[in-house]
């Protein structure tokens, strides 16, 4: 396809590199709003889910708020929140924490409850705290799931981080916008690929990380 | 074993498939899957218009008046920049569009010297006829491209001009629409034309809040706005005179397809001709203050016009 | 008068057009995830491969998919069928996993007393493997029909109209009330739709007492 020469074309054009417009440094903005959006996100949606899962209280109410959170259009919650706050990079990324959270939260909560009833049993029988239960029993057996929740939202704040560039001078999807407004499409889709592919790499990444976070016997959840 | 009275799957299926033809049979006025094409029958005039609130409402004024006089008529508004647009208008799936004389003309001859409004009317329209188009009369209302600064950053380094913005010893950044980056009238024609180094920042809001709040928090200190954008004066904003003529006049011009008739022509030059620019700004504040829909402002513009 | 009373007809009009973009999308993601979703059942190695390159295609971002769709298959960029294509592209990836992990869930014992009274291998599909696995499946095509709805609104940065409308046209003329009815309608759309495959399930599937919650990961 001519168009996906033209693409890589850009791609490997020199000039595209280095300097502040430059795939090198959009690369790594694209990768510090991802990051910073499923950081922050985190921070408090694995505590909560952690505490959830943990307790089995407030189940219902979290999950259904977690639902109503994803029904939310991003496109809508960053113009709201841009014409708030203004150009930059607040706004995009107070939307792109929104959107990794009910996957992270989800992670969490299933992650704890998938582990396994028994051997938590057994470690509360053996006398441990309930801190201990957590830290040392459900959280390693519960990784697996948790890290899948961190790559599901890891992989959507990645696609839609190029959203930012809506309203801010960030991230790879500055080619999207700029190469669908001057109709240069290699600029585009050159775009589109970067992101796809940063998108790959960190999926198997977080994929080679689930795979490590298995506990070594028994069954292994899909 | 207990029977169940119905067929599950088969019921289910027969209740996504009712759905389904529901919803096709309830259609909009625009419907999405069938852009992109000509306009219906041959008497359907299909008009579109930017993704631009001021230019719907001019494309509105188009539909009502063609609409009074019986004309059928398919809308297809907010498509987008003039990148997303052009191609229709050209391959002639879109019949009418409002458009602007001189960004046009520049897309069209990017190398043109024409300023003044009768020059690029006059290369307009040859350049539309090479393409097989025809643009109708332009209106006295204008919405020109404009760069705008804040009074205190005008005020600080007395800038009245654009020339005035060499004076400015700290760096600059300059915010508008992503697609101005690559246009005549962005940072590249500032400085081939006036000398003048700007950084530039993208805001896709086509000189609207945005745009405005940036100027206020110092994030830019240069903008394209709009001149028909009532925000000018709310905020108390300065628009540089463009004494070298970086601007092309843009004046409300109809671009039109060989499917509209003399008759639909004639119309729609009446409603150009009914509207000043005092008047495309007063309908740009309707929109934005009073909030209301473009075919509500468009219907009350005519009716006041006498054009309904 | 607030907002939406001066402007009803026209939200109502980008709501019809949001439910014609997101029905034909979801209805399709479901066939083609139950098509994937047996294939990658019956054989699982092919199988694999086919999840594998089915959940790639959801790493592609929604913008460039737009775009790269009509290049593909010749149609019109502003037309509602890029954006079905799209979406029913997201949905196959997102469902399909799931649609092999459902048919993976019926009870083999079920199946097998099914041939053994007599019924064919099309009988078995439709009168025992589908409905049995509409439990499992239609958790998935909750997910799916949730972001489904959610993502038709960046077709209006392409210049497809929908409840996304709101959004931009709102924002470029600042009027908060029109961004914010257009996130509302957007969620209530997917709450409705969400309560209408509920209840879908339960007629479909009579014979169980409830239906599991739909939120996966």
């Amino acid at each position: 396809m001519s168009l996906f020469a033209d693409a890589l074309a850009w791609i490997a054009d020199g000039a595209h590199w280095g300097g502040p417009g430059g795939i090198d440094h959009r690369i790594l903005q694209h990768l510090a709003v991802t990051f910073a959006a499923v950081g922050v996100a985190a921070v408090v949606a694995v505590p909560l889910g952690v505490l959830i899962g943990h307790t089995g209280r407030g189940r219902l109410v979290v999950v259904a708020l977690a639902g109503a959170v994803r029904a939310v259009p991003t496109l809508g919650l960053l113009t709201l929140l841009g014409l708030a706050l203004g150009i930059g990079i607040e706004a995009p990324l107070l939307a792109l924490v929104a959107l990794a959270f009910p996957s992270l939260l989800a992670g969490a909560y299933a992650g704890v409850e998938s582990a396994d009833r028994a051997a938590v049993d057994a470690a509360r029988s053996v006398g441990m705290s309930e801190w201990q239960l957590v830290t040392r029993v459900e959280l390693p057996l519960g990784a697996d799931v948790l890290l899948g929740g961190v790559r599901a939202a890891t992989l959507q704040v990645v696609a839609t981080a190029t959203l930012a560039a809506y309203i801010s001078d960030t991230g790879l999807g500055r080619y999207l916008f700029a190469g669908l407004k001057a109709r240069q499409y290699d600029e585009m889709l050159a775009g589109a690929l970067l992101v796809a592919a940063l998108a790959l790499l960190l999926d198997l990444a977080l994929a080679a990380l689930q795979r490590a976070s298995r506990p070594s016997t028994g069954k292994v959840p899909s | 074993m207990t029977r169940i009275p119905f067929r599950p799957t088969q019921v289910g299926l027969a209740l996504v498939a009712a759905v389904s033809l529901t919803l096709t049979a309830c259609g909009g006025e625009s419907d999405p899957l069938s852009s992109g094409e000509g306009g219906g029958g041959g008497d359907t005039i299909v008009i579109g218009s930017q993704g631009y609130y001021s230019n719907e409402i001019i494309a509105e004024a188009y539909a009502q008046a063609l609409e009074a006089a019986d004309f059928d008529v398919e809308r297809q508004f907010q498509i987008g920049q003039r990148e997303a647009y052009l191609p229709e208008i050209e391959d002639g799936s879109i019949d009418l569009f409002p458009e602007y004389t001189g960004p046009l003309l520049q897309v069209w001859r990017p190398d043109t010297e024409a300023r003044l409004a009768d020059d690029v009317y006059a290369e307009l329209e040859e350049a539309a006829a090479e393409k097989g188009l025809r643009v109708l009369d332009q209106s006295p209302a204008t919405d020109q491209d404009s760069y705008v600064v804040t009074r205190a950053f005008a005020e600080k380094w007395g800038l009245e001009t654009i020339d005035d913005l060499a004076k400015v010893t700290t760096p600059m950044t300059f915010g508008a629409n992503s697609e101005a980056e690559h246009r005549p009238n962005g940072p590249q024609g500032l400085k081939e034309t006036y000398g003048v180094d700007v950084a530039f920042t993208p805001i896709e809001d086509g000189g609207g809040p945005l745009t405005v709040k940036a100027l206020e928090d110092g994030d830019i200190q240069l903008a394209i706005i709009y001149t028909a954008d009532p925000s000018i004066k709310k905020n108390d904003l300065v628009t540089l005179e463009d004494t070298k003529g970086l601007f092309l006049a843009s004046h409300v011009v109809p671009v039109a397809s060989d499917d509209v008739s003399d008759e639909a022509a004639g119309i729609i030059n009446k409603v150009s001709a009914a509207m000043s620019p005092e008047d495309l700004v007063d309908l740009d504040a309707r929109s934005v203050d009073e909030e209301l829909p473009a075919a509500t402002i468009a219907k009350d513009w005519l009716e006041q016009e006498g054009l309904l | 008068m607030t907002w939406l009373d001066a402007n009803r007809e026209y939200v109502l009009d980008m709501l019809v057009q949001h439910l014609r973009l997101s029905v034909p999308a979801i209805l399709a993601s479901v066939l083609l995830a139950v098509v994937l979703g047996r294939v990658a059942w019956r054989w699982p190695r092919a199988g694999t491969v086919v999840l594998g390159a089915a959940s790639l295609l959801y790493s592609v971002p929604a913008l460039p998919l737009l775009i790269v769709i009509p290049v593909l298959l010749g149609i019109p960029l502003r037309s509602g069928l890029t954006l079905i294509v799209a979406l029913a592209v997201y949905g196959t990836a997102l469902l399909a996993g799931t649609a092999a992990d459902a048919f993976r869930s019926v009870d083999p014992h079920v199946r097998e007393a099914a041939e053994a009274m007599g019924y064919s291998r099309a009988g078995v599909l439709w009168r025992v493997d589908l409905p049995l696995a509409v439990p499992v499946l239609l958790s998935g095509v909750r997910v799916i029909t949730v972001s489904t709805v959610s993502l038709v609104t960046i077709g209006a940065l392409v210049g497809i109209p929908s409840l996304g409308n709101l959004l931009t046209d709102g924002f470029q003329r600042d009027i908060h009330a029109e961004i914010v009815t257009g996130v509302v309608a957007t969620m209530l759309l997917a709450v409705v739709l969400d309560g209408l495959l509920v209840v879908l399930g339960r007629v479909v599937t009579p014979w169980r007492g409830t239906v599991p919650t739909g939120v996966t990961t």
